[in-house]
C-alpha cells in the first residue's frame, strides 16, 4: 500500500515535469498545434506550431519499448500482484462519441486532463474553473454509464 | 532558471518533455502494473467504483497529487508564461466536454495516446485519431468564427 502510493506519486511527479518541459501546459501551444489551417493558410489562421508532435514522438519512443518489454509472462510489477492492462479491443459508439466530445473540449481551450491537473496549483483562475467542470463532467458520465 | 536557456529550441523541449512523459508511464507500468491514463486515474480517484479497495483509490490520489504539486513547482522553477484567463462559460463548456468525453471514451491523450499507441492498441489508435481530428476541426471552426 505505501509502496504503491510512493511509486504513483513519483510517476505523477515525473509526468508533470514532462508536461511542463514539453509545453503541453501552455494552452496557446496546444491550440497552435491543432491549428492545421495554419499549414495551408497562415495569413488567415496564424502559424502552425509543430512542436507538440515531438511530445507524442518522444513519449512513444519510450512507451513502445516499455509495453513490449515489461508486461511479460513471468514478470511481476514491483508493487502489485499483477499487470492490469486494458483488455478491450472493440470499437464501439461510446469510444467514438466520447473521443469526439473530448476533442471538441480540447480544441476549445487547449487543456486535456493531464496538463490541466498539472497546472491546478499554479495560481491561475482559468485552470481551476476548467478542472471543476472536468470533475463534474466525469461524475456525470459515470452516473449515466453505470 | 529558464526553460529556453536549458533547452534552446521548442522542438527540443517537446522531445525531452515527451521522453519524460514516456518514462513516467513506464514507471507506473513497472511498479503498479497499470496504464498511466490520467482521465481514468482522476475519475477513479474522484468517484469510487463499487467494491474498490481503499488502496486502489489511495494510489490514484497520490498520482494526482504528484502531478499537481510538481507541475506547479516545475512551472515556477522554469518560469513558464502565465495562462490568460478565458471566458467562464467557455472554460465550463470545455471542462464538461473533456470530463464527460474522456470517461465515455475510456481515455484521453495519455491513456489512448501515449500508452494505448505504445501498446499498439487499434482501439486507442481510433480514439486518438478521432479526438485529434475533433480538436483540429474545433480550432478551425473557432478561428473562422472569430475571424468572421
Amino acid at each position: 500500500m505505501i509502496k504503491k502510493i510512493v511509486f504513483a506519486a513519483l510517476s505523477g511527479a515525473l509526468f508533470a515535469m514532462g508536461l511542463v518541459v514539453s509545453g503541453m501546459t501552455q494552452p496557446p501551444k496546444v491550440i497552435g498545434f491543432l491549428n492545421v489551417g495554419g499549414i495551408f493558410a497562415p495569413e488567415r489562421f496564424g502559424a502552425w506550431d509543430a512542436s507538440l508532435a515531438f511530445v507524442m514522438g518522444g513519449a512513444l519512443l519510450v512507451t513502445l519499448v516499455a509495453f513490449a518489454v515489461t508486461p511479460r509472462a513471468g514478470n511481476r510489477p514491483w508493487a502489485a500482484a499483477k499487470f492490469e492492462l486494458p483488455m478491450r479491443k472493440d470499437i464501439d459508439a461510446k469510444l467514438v462519441v466520447g473521443a469526439t466530445l473530448f476533442g471538441i473540449g480540447w480544441g476549445l481551450v487547449g487543456y486535456c486532463p493531464g496538463p490541466a491537473l498539472a497546472s491546478l496549483l499554479t495560481g491561475g483562475v482559468d485552470v481551476i474553473v476548467f478542472v471543476a467542470a472536468l470533475a463534474a463532467g466525469m461524475w456525470a458520465a459515470r452516473r449515466i454509464i453505470k | 532558471m529558464n526553460l529556453a536557456t536549458l533547452l534552446p529550441h521548442p522542438f527540443l523541449q517537446a522531445g525531452v518533455g515527451g521522453i519524460l512523459i514516456g518514462l513516467a508511464s513506464w514507471l507506473l507500468l513497472a511498479s503498479l502494473g497499470r496504464v498511466a491514463g490520467i482521465s481514468g486515474i482522476a475519475a477513479g480517484a474522484l468517484i469510487p467504483t463499487q467494491g474498490a479497495l481503499a488502496g486502489e483509490r489511495a494510489w490514484r490520489w497520490a498520482f494526482v497529487a504528484g502531478l499537481a504539486v510538481v507541475g506547479a513547482g516545475a512551472a515556477a522553477l522554469l518560469h513558464t508564461p502565465a495562462v490568460a484567463t478565458r471566458p467562464f462559460a467557455l472554460l465550463v463548456t470545455a471542462g464538461l466536454l473533456v470530463g464527460f468525453g474522456t470517461v465515455l471514451g475510456s481515455g484521453c491523450t495519455s491513456g489512448h495516446g501515449v500508452c494505448g499507441l505504445g501498446r499498439r492498441s487499434v482501439r486507442s489508435l481510433v480514439a486518438t485519431l478521432v479526438f485529434m481530428g475533433a480538436g483540429v476541426v474545433t480550432v478551425l471552426v473557432t478561428t473562422l468564427f472569430i475571424a468572421a
